[in-house]
């Protein structure tokens, strides 16, 4: 199986859905003739060509609304945001429209549109390109929203977000794009709403998504090697829909839940994971429900500070030892 | 070329003139008598459905808000009268106008505005959101110039498709002060897409006058710092505004290049009916002189009837059928039930509402 990066498996996904689909086309600053700001669709231009691979203005309302446009008469446009942190220019098309348009035309609009684009911190450059919005996003019903952890789910996911006929967020991340993984040259699928049990373990459960959840294995591990705890990874990758029953298992069986993502605390993704947790398996836990989150500020520029602010495995570990003390 | 002659709505000019000049273009000069009657019909239509609804609003029977079109109506029968097979539409708002002459009918329409399960989006809408696919029209939007990227990307669709057809996207005076809207005409300009903007220019964004909301008088000149074409017009005629948005569509339709259009027209109510002081910011001779000289309504029969297409008798069959028909339409409205409680939770999602067979993964909605 071939060794490949998660940039790699992406542009593989937006390659196959090109050739599969004449309506599918890239839509984005830089994505065509500078090849993609993070070379995410390096290539596909000179491949594709104009029509497929578009560049547009600094303009995200305009071209996310334009998409949204288009899909309603059978387009599906693929939209890069440069950073998911742009999108938030575009509020009212993605949040109102997207979002919307289907519920408020009793089902008669529909919006196959896939919004993708780094969703991180961790990279040093301050507050503003620095947000993770699947909170967000998954607020509004009408959306979904995924975050792969590794090239074989991003190139999965993808595919199925392209092919799915509601408005879906792909939230990738500049710090896993380097990143390789085996990923299977034969066609596959990665289904929305399932999880994914990275590792299994019987004496708690970390339940994570995006590249908190390899840094959750990766901690999970060092509690097992040298702490003697057995961890269960429970990767989400799809946040809405959301796979509560591989949640609600392992917690059963572990007793103990960890949630660790890099959103701000306050509503992020987990504060709802808790809540179904603590509501579906009360009975079953055997300690409080813990979580690991950005420390709640604005995202700090200075590295050191910022490799603090996000969950990293040092964090996780202490955490986990306080959740079985 | 541009056309750059500029009329605004304070040049006062006769009904009568109006209709010396733009009965006679070709593109009026080749409707039958039937299809004036018909443009007759739908302006009125929409006039008697409207006050209905006014009614319905001041007896509590709909809720929210209501944005009254009337005084505007030649310029959605006008523009819609233009659209062939390929042509799509879109509006903001204050979307009845455009709803009914696209052809929607006005039961659904109402039973809509009383958030019954019979409305055209089985109440999930309301006023603001109408839509009928099936007849080309997109809504129905209620964010301010939300809906002018959306309208680009109608016509965006239909270019990529290799479709001759154009994209029409209505917005007030108010939405062009929005920063989306000033993205998308860059776009659609850069991109030559098949749109045409149509800013229906009332006068008044909600409360505030043009003056007070807009750095320059003319809208529509704007476009030149886009590289775009523009003109504006008159929009209580509905020849001139069917002579001036055909010019606009034509072009779109044979060239892919957008057009920013400015049709002066005027709003005899508040911005909603809940606007009761619309009196404050606007003189009660200034609604008075546009009812008495500038009324669609009145500048079309006039016509017709100087030109035989149509007498008064028929004129008086035509109004108490379409006020019988809004009649009927509130007391259709008035029966219908409301959707029962398990619809709050569909057409949320287009997979959950077409998986008949049960196979998606995952929680899609998350109840207490």
């Amino acid at each position: 199986m071939p060794l490949i990066t998660y940039r790699e498996a992406i542009k593989q996904a937006l390659s196959e859905e090109i050739e599969r689909d004449e309506n599918v086309c890239i839509m984005g600053e830089e994505v065509a003739q500078y090849n993609g700001a993070y070379k995410v669709t390096e290539g596909l231009w000179n491949k594709y060509g104009d029509k497929r691979l578009i560049d547009t203005p600094i303009s995200e309302a305009a071209f996310s609304g334009l998409a949204i446009g288009a899909s309603a008469l059978g387009i599906r446009p693929v939209i890069e945001m440069m950073f998911m942190s742009f999108s938030y220019v575009a509020i009212d098309q993605l949040f109102n429209n997207a979002s919307f348009c289907r519920y408020m035309s009793g089902g008669l609009m529909h919006i196959p549109i896939v919004v993708r684009g780094p969703a991180n911190g961790g990279t040093n450059v301050g507050a503003t390109h620095s947000h993770t919005p699947e909170n967000m996003v998954a607020n509004h019903p009408g959306l979904k929203v995924v975050c792969p952890s590794n090239a074989y789910d991003a190139k999965g996911l993808m595919k199925a977000a392209i092919r799915d006929n509601d408005p879906v967020f792909v939230m990738e991340n500049t710090l896993l794009y380097g990143e390789k993984w085996d990923v299977p040259e034969e066609e596959y699928i990665v289904e929305l709403g399932v999880a994914n049990i990275l590792k299994e373990g019987a004496d708690m459960t970390l339940v994570s998504h995006g590249r908190c959840a390899m840094l959750s294995l990766n901690a999970a591990k060092t509690l097992e090697q040298e702490h003697d705890i057995s961890v269960e990874v429970v990767d989400l990758r799809s946040i809405r829909p959301l796979d509560e029953t591989t949640i609600l298992n392992s917690v059963k069986k572990t007793g103990r839940a960890l949630l660790v993502e890099e959103n701000k605390p306050y509503c992020g993704v987990d504060a709802q994971i808790s809540h179904i947790i603590q509501l579906k398996a009360f009975d079953y836990l055997d300690a409080p429900i813990h979580r690991v989150s950005a420390i709640d500020a604005p995202q700090v520029y200075a590295k050191e500070l910022e490799d603090w602010q996000i969950p990293n495995e040092e964090r996780i570990i202490k955490r986990a030892l306080e959740l079985m003390a | 070329m541009a056309t750059k002659t500029q009329k605004t709505k304070r040049e006062p000019k006769a009904a009568q003139s109006t209709a010396k000049d733009f009965k006679a273009a070709p593109i009026n000069a080749q409707l039958s008598g039937e299809e004036k009657i018909e443009l007759y019909r739908t302006i009125l239509g929409i006039r008697r459905f409207e006050e209905r609804s006014l009614q319905a609003y001041n007896q509590g029977k709909i809720g929210g808000f209501l944005h009254l079109y009337i005084g505007q109506e030649a310029v959605a029968a006008g523009v819609v009268s233009l659209m062939g097979p390929n042509d799509h539409i879109i509006t903001a708002y204050r979307d009845h106008g455009h709803a009914l002459a696209v052809g929607m009918s006005m039961n659904e329409c109402m039973a809509e505005m009383f958030g019954k399960h019979t409305g055209c989006s089985k109440g999930k809408g309301g006023s603001m959101h109408f839509f009928a696919p099936d007849k080309n029209f997109w809504g129905g939007h209620g964010i301010v110039a939300g809906q002018t990227p959306l309208g680009a990307g109608l016509a965006f669709a239909l270019k990529y498709k290799g479709l001759k057809g154009c994209a029409v996207c209505f917005l007030g005076d108010g939405a062009v002060n929005q920063g989306s809207f000033m993205e998308t005409l860059n776009l659609v300009s850069l991109w030559d897409i098949p749109v045409v903007f149509v800013i229906e220019n009332n006068g008044y964004s909600m409360g505030t006058s043009l003056a007070r909301s807009s750095a320059k008088e003319s809208l529509a000149q704007r476009a030149e710092g886009f590289n775009m074409e523009w003109e504006v017009c008159d929009g209580h005629d509905v020849f001139e505004v069917r002579e001036v948005a055909n010019r606009a569509m034509t072009r779109a339709r044979d060239t892919h290049k957008p057009t920013l259009l400015e049709i002066c027209t005027y709003r005899y109510r508040g911005h909603s009916v809940a606007d009761a002081n619309h009196e404050k910011y606007r003189t009660k001779e200034e609604i008075e002189e546009y009812k008495q000289t500038k009324d669609p309504i009145n500048v079309l029969q006039a016509q017709l009837l100087a030109d035989g297409t149509l007498d008064d008798q028929a004129a008086k069959k035509i109004n108490l059928e379409l006020k019988q028909q809004a009649d009927q339409a509130a007391q259709f409205a008035e029966d219908s039930p409301v959707a029962p409680r398990s619809e709050i939770q569909t057409d949320v999602y287009w997979e959950v509402d077409n998986d008949s067979e049960g196979k998606l993964k995952g929680t899609y909605f998350f109840n207490d």
